[in-house]
């Protein structure tokens, strides 16, 4: 049992949350991740760990709600109970010296990166921020990031916020106007694709963090498994961190439409009587709740 | 010499002349739609019925061929003398899950292969007797739990938890250690609960032998990745464990390797018996988890073992139009337990011999359609005495398929090895351990089961868990004397 200790709207659809996970919140560095089981029915899901704190023992994760799971997630509030949390997941992000930096976000990634940008700072590199969303009600973290970057560009599709446009095109007026020694792009697959076919010709060392549906998140099953390089490898334990120029997008992309029709029969159930399904979350949880209380009492 | 008294009223002539009694199944026509348990084992009568079979050797060889010595002979006389209890408590002396491995040891390779009917006739029904015990003891709620030792004030971490760590617990609980086991999945029982499938072994025994180890004592924590969440060096340094028993099994999924397997439909068995029965997707959309659809599909599982079978039934259940086992050997050389031959069989489970799979194809969603194979002919023995196939040149073939089952084996998962420095690996990256002790090259730490053997029987994880408790309590005993140098060092002052 995880009690959320803190849960607060950052965005439309985008939730951040603070989570009572002490062996987690020593153990994480920036880049790994943490797979979240809601209820007793619940499928396990991955997201980042946004941030963490060892000494209160909690770790803050940001959820964009898309399907089912995110959905039922972000109707949680303080007070209340995830069953299972386990982690931290994957190989951290590499943090060293390389220069001059470039951290490419859209929407919930720039949670995701937001980590990592804040560690190349402090291992000394110049980071430049380019902060992307459809619209300014979809941006997040903002504030964040301007405090760790050196310099921040902030776009939205619309122009309801900072420039109107696309990340993509900002990365190319920075990769022509100075050095660039690598860039992290973290997104939507169509994003982080864009942002490898732009800096693999120039031969700029670049990571994208991707995001293969997952089942355990220790090497298990293999059901992350994507292409890089030709040759299969698991997300899970070996990402998600991968070099962007050997990733096949495409595989990655089809794989994440795998269960398109069984995901919108659960959202449609979800939405067909939502206050049901938090009920039947918060019931079951605190009936676990209990049965590991009784079991601890018995033990004194 | 005189045989010590029996319960047996029959004279061994009678007795050999009796039928083995057929465990009551659920009809292969029915079950092939539900995931209810198949074989519904013994009522107390056929019980007797089959204990009345046993000649009662004095050397008998069913023991012998017990992975863990199960006192059979003792077992079925105390069946006979209606003494069920009794009988249970006598299985549980050498093996601590007798309700699971009365359902899944492979007994034709073990003790029913010892049994002296079998060179005649059929073997005494061994495996179905002690389920029917071990069933009879849970559903009567008579588990009396044996006192353990006082408290030593040691403590040990097992890690995952699996037959073998279950075993351990057991052991060390009774020998008055404190047990905490770790377990990296949201649930407890390692393949027993994430591979086996519920038709073959219900979830609920497995929770009720965990519940009697967790009333015995034992800490379960889930959701902890050791190498990841925790080291083995923190346990042992930070969190005050005096010894450590790994026990994470062979979880690594092998793929063929051939081209198009990232297309969407192709699983390995890993992944779909997971999906299956450690997320329940058969009951989707009530759980979550979803499942590409077998339903009125071609499934295709390749391999010849237990976990092939259990997926080809599983797809089988989930109303696949064709499921089918496409195995590169002949059936001879399947290693899955002949039951579960059996059973496939009846439930319609096309079974293809001599072929392997070189491609499989997909449609431009990414979705398989297809998959190519190639025809096999057994060659010259290899240097293990096994004829390997040999592909039949021009022989290629291909079928549709919408969902693949790749069911080739596992291997070492290396998260804890690769997060425990001094921790010896064999070759093929498994834990190197002392084959008396189980002991591996780091001090206070043990190792057994797949992790140590590569994928094995769920017996033989458990005679590990067991074998490890022993040594474990050994070592703890040795922390409080003093170190031989030591001692020697007093002798020379
Ligand atoms: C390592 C990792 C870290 C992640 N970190 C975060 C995070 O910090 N915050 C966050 O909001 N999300 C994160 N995600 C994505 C998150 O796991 C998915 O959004 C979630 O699994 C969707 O579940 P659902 O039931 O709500 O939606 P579903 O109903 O399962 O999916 C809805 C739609 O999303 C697509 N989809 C399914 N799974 C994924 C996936 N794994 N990634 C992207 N799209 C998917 C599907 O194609 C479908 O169209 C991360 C994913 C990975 C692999
Ligand atoms: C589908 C299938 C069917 C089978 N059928 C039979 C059968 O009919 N009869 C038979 O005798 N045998 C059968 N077997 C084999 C048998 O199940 C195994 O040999 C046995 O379970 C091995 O036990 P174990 O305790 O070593 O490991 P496992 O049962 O594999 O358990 C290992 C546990 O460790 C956990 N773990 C792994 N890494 C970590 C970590 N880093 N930190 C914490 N926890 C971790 C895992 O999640 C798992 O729960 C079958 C196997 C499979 C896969
Ligand atoms: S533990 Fe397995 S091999 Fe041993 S007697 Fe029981 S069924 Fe037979
Ligand atoms: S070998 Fe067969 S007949 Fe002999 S004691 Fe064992 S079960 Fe009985
Ligand atoms: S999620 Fe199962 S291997 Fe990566």
């Amino acid at each position: 049992m995880f009690e959320i200790v803190e849960a607060r709207p950052l965005a439309r659809g985008i939730k951040q949350f603070v989570i009572k996970a002490p062996r987690i919140a020593k153990k994480q560095r920036p880049g790994q991740f943490i797979i979240v089981r809601l209820d007793e029915s619940g499928e396990r899901i991955p997201l980042t760990i946004a941030d963490a704190d060892p000494q209160a023992g909690t770790i803050t994760i940001c959820v964009q709600a898309i399907g089912k799971t995110t959905m039922l997630m972000n109707m949680l509030e303080k007070g209340d109970f995830i069953l299972d949390v386990v982690g931290p997941l994957g190989k951290p992000s590499e943090i060293e010296q390389f220069g001059t930096t470039v951290v490419v976000s859209g929407s919930v990634g720039t949670a995701m990166a937001y980590p990592t940008a804040r560690e190349l700072k402090r291992a000394g590199n110049k980071v430049v921020s380019i902060v992307g969303a459809r619209s300014k009600d979809l941006l997040v973290l903002e504030d964040e990031v301007r405090a760790v970057s050196d310099k921040t560009y902030v776009l939205t599709d619309d122009g309801s916020w900072g420039e109107k446009g696309l990340v993509t095109e900002r990365l190319k007026q920075v990769l022509e106007s100075c050095k660039v020694d690598l860039v992290l792009a973290v997104g939507p697959v169509p994003m982080m694709r864009a942002v490898a076919n732009l800096t693999a010709p120039l031969g700029i060392k670049t990571i994208v963090s991707l995001n293969s549906i997952m089942v355990d998140g220790t090497g298990m099953c293999g059901g992350c498994r994507v292409l890089v390089n030709n040759s299969s490898q698991f997300a899970c334990v070996d990402g998600p961190d991968f070099d962007a120029a050997q990733v096949n997008f495409e595989v990655l992309m089809q794989r994440n439409n795998m269960y398109r029709e069984q995901e919108r029969t659960s959202i449609e159930l979800l939405q067909a009587d939502p206050g049901a399904e938090l009920k039947k979350l918060r019931e079951e949880n605190a009936r676990h709740a209990c049965a590991l209380d009784a079991v601890e009492a018995s033990h004194d | 010499m005189t045989k010590p008294p029996s319960n047996n009223p029959l004279p061994n002539k009678e007795r050999i002349k009796l039928p083995r009694q057929r465990v009551p199944e659920q009809d292969p026509q029915v079950r092939a739609h539900n995931f209810q348990e198949v074989n519904l084992g013994f009522p107390a009568e056929q019980a007797r019925q089959e204990s009345l079979r046993c000649i009662e050797c004095n050397k008998p060889g069913c023991i012998d061929l017990c992975p863990v010595s199960v006192n059979v002979r003792a077992v079925i006389d105390l069946i006979l003398a209606g003494d069920y209890l009794g009988a249970a408590s006598k299985v549980r002396e050498d093996n601590a899950l007798p309700a699971i491995t009365g359902r899944v040891c492979p007994v034709e390779d073990q003790c029913e292969s010892g049994c002296v009917l079998g060179k005649k006739g059929e073997p005494v029904g061994i495996a179905y007797l002690e389920r029917f015990v071990a069933d009879w003891e849970r559903e009567t709620g008579q588990f009396g739990s044996p006192v353990a030792a006082p408290a030593t004030g040691k403590k040990v971490g097992l890690i995952g938890s699996g037959p073998a760590s279950l075993a351990c617990a057991g052991d060390l609980i009774q020998m008055g250690h404190q047990v905490h086991v770790f377990e990296a999945l949201h649930e407890l029982g390692g393949v027993l609960v994430y591979g086996i499938p519920e038709f073959r072994l219900p979830k609920d025994i497995v929770r009720h032998e965990i519940d009697v180890l967790r009333r015995r004592g034992v800490v379960f924590e889930t959701n902890v990745v050791v190498g990841k969440t925790v080291t083995i060096d923190e346990l042992m340094q930070e969190e005050g464990f005096n010894a450590i028993f790994i026990a994470t099994g062979a979880g690594l999924p092998r793929f063929l390797n051939v081209p198009g397997e990232h297309f969407n439909g192709v699983y390995s068995a890993n992944e779909f018996l997971t999906r299956v029965n450690l997320m329940r997707a058969y009951r989707f959309p009530e759980y979550d988890e979803p499942l590409y659809p077998c339903q009125d599909r071609d499934v295709i599982v390749v391999g010849g073992g237990n976990t092939a079978m259990d997926a080809v039934r599983s797809a089988l259940r989930l109303g696949a139009k064709s499921a089918s086992i496409y195995y590169r050997r002949t059936e001879k050389e399947m290693p899955a337990r002949v039951e579960e031959v059996h059973h496939a069989k009846d439930e319609g489970v096309h079974f293809e011999m001599l072929v392997n799979p070189v491609e499989f194809l997909g449609d431009e969603k990414g979705n398989l359609t297809s998959v190519k194979c190639i025809r096999q002919e057994l060659g010259e023995p290899d240097d293990s005495g096994r004829r390997s196939p040999v592909p039949i040149k021009g022989s290629e073939f291909v079928v549709p398929c919408h969902v693949a089952i790749i069911a080739a084996g596992t291997s070492a998962n290396p998260l804890i090895q690769s997060t425990t420095p001094g921790l010896a690996v064999t070759k093929r990256g498994y834990i190197a351990a002392k084959e008396d002790t189980l002991a591996t090259s780091k001090p206070g730490v043990f190792a057994g089961g797949d992790i140590v053997t590569g994928g094995a029987t769920v017996i033989l994880a458990m005679g590990a868990g067991r074998k490890a408790a022993k040594a474990i309590n050994e070592y703890l005993k040795g922390l409080d004397e003093p170190k031989p140098e030591q001692a020697q060092a007093t002798v020379q002052a």
